[in-house]
């Protein structure tokens, strides 16, 4: 898909929580081998005093800050997420106010499992190529959620980032073009009065994850008539540090390409945010010129595909706001359980 | 904080949105309708730029209800690089070393326990700076 004018990323933004927890100390909460192998080292959770809603505001607050625009005219402000803080009260309101974008701006909150953040990139794209705005805001952030005792629960993670679409003479990387991929695929659910969502299984790595990420992948690529080779660099959704590579892989696409936005391999499984935090992670390091192929994937289930192309104003936003790995460097060890369900708010009062 | 007065708060607590006296220059936070200096009535809003630094600091060890889910946390006085004195809570304190004259930063976060209100509420605090300005 191509949009009528030229678009481009004229900013971005990422967020992720101080606090970490080990995930040997979730094994050992559960009686589990800590000396097994456990999926990442450790996982991002959110300090007792934040949520998707004000994590969603500072990576808002860093991609408006490397756009240098003004936030007045930010005409969309959509928030990907499945870790709404109220059921019914958008959070994308809270962020629009919170960076100035109110009143004269559409404003709503996507579900879409882990692709809700790509999918308001998709329309913010299309809101910006469409000619409707001069700037739109898309954001995939999640304070992932997960049953405790679940395996899940050792990558469940917080974070996220943000991408503000504006015109091509202002963009840091120029949208080429994406495509999406979508079936019916019931592999991951939370119905609404449940605290925690259900995954199928086994089946939630071929017909789900393989499936859609490869559908998407191949449409886009085959539609631009390039190859793996053809990019500098390559992000996918990463619900662990094997699922991603085994598609990258698959794709044709080497470590090298995919490193610098491998932040599951840090803090875990993001969800909403995960591949859009892959991808500031590879902006923090790229040059004018460098191709990035991007692909999410969401449960239920579908996949983005975004291609980019850097260009030189990227090197001279770039440091206007915290980079990944600023947020990566910056944490607070959680070694215990118990103090891990304080603070994500695991206890109930029946 | 009761609904209403929250909601009219929202320039405040979320973009740090005080007021600068038109006639003196003088700069406050927050807001008002006359100039405590001068007098004066023509104060316009002004979105301080959230950047300051610590003035003085102290932790709280036995959370008030709406508070206990936070632990213990840090509350501190920031004199704002426009001028203004602000007192907050300072937010990702565990496990730093606050220290007077520190560079200190604004974010949003939530400043209560929901479970009071029903509602949550959600503004200013600061934190100790992730990185210089423009570095
Ligand atoms: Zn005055």
């Amino acid at each position: 898909m191509k949009t009528a004018a030229e678009v481009g990323i004229a900013g971005y933004g990422a967020y992720i929580p101080r606090p970490r927890i080990a995930t040997r100390a979730i094994a050992r909460a559960w009686g589990r081998d800590e000396g097994g192998r456990l999926p990442v080292r450790e996982k991002s959770v959110p300090s007792p005093d934040e949520d998707t809603v004000t994590m969603a505001i500072e990576a808002a607050r860093g991609a408006v800050a490397r756009a240098g625009c003004d936030p007045g005219r930010i005409r969309a402000v959509w928030v990907g997420t499945e870790s709404k803080p109220y059921a019914v009260k958008p959070g994308g309101t809270i962020v629009a106010e919170a960076i100035g974008a109110t009143p004269w701006v559409s404003a709503a909150d996507l579900e879409f499992a882990c692709k809700a953040g790509s999918e308001a990139m998709q329309a913010a794209l299309a809101f910006v190529g469409s000619g409707m705005a001069p700037y739109a805001l898309a954001i995939g952030m999640d304070a992932a959620q997960s049953k405790p005792g679940d395996h899940l629960e050792f990558t469940a993670a917080a974070g996220g980032a943000a991408f503000l679409f504006g015109p091509p003479e202002e963009a840091l990387a120029r949208v080429e073009a994406s495509t999406s991929y979508v079936t019916d695929t019931p592999d991951f659910f939370r119905k609404q009065h449940m605290h925690y969502p259900e995954h199928g299984h086994r089946f939630t790595g071929e017909p789900s994850y393989f499936t859609h990420s490869r559908g998407a992948s191949r449409g886009l690529l085959e539609a631009l008539g390039r190859r793996a080779t053809d990019y500098r660099w390559a992000v996918f959704h990463q619900p662990n540090p094997k699922f991603m590579r085994r598609i990258a892989a698959e794709m044709g696409f080497t470590e090298a390409q995919i490193a610098p936005g491998a932040v599951v391999d840090h803090i875990g499984n993001t969800y909403s945010g995960a591949s859009l935090l892959g991808l500031a992670g590879i902006l923090d390091v790229a040059a004018e010129g460098d191709r990035i192929f991007f692909c999410s994937y969401g449960s239920g289930a579908g996949s983005d595909a975004f291609s980019l192309v850097v260009t030189r104003r990227l090197a001279e936003v770039r440091d206007r706001a915290p980079l990944v790995g600023d947020y990566i460097k910056r944490r607070q060890p959680i070694e215990d359980y118990g103090e891990y369900l304080r603070i994500a708010r695991k206890v109930r009062l029946l | 904080m009761e609904l209403p007065r929250y909601h009219r708060m929202r320039g405040t607590l979320y973009r740090l949105e005080g007021s600068a006296c038109r006639k003196c220059a003088h700069r406050i936070f927050p807001p008002r309708p006359v100039c405590p200096r001068c007098k004066a009535q023509e104060l316009e809003p002004m979105a301080f730029s959230g950047r300051g630094t610590l003035y003085s600091f102290t932790r709280v060890l036995q959370p008030p209800r709406g508070f206990t889910n936070l632990g213990t946390y840090s509350v501190g006085m920031v004199r704002l690089d426009e001028g203004p004195m602000v007192s907050a809570q300072i937010a990702d304190a565990d496990g730093t070393e606050l220290q007077i004259g520190m560079p200190v930063e604004m974010v949003t976060r939530k400043l209560k326990d929901a479970e009071e209100h029903g509602f949550i509420l959600y503004g200013y605090k600061f934190r100790p700076r992730l990185r210089a300005a423009g570095a």
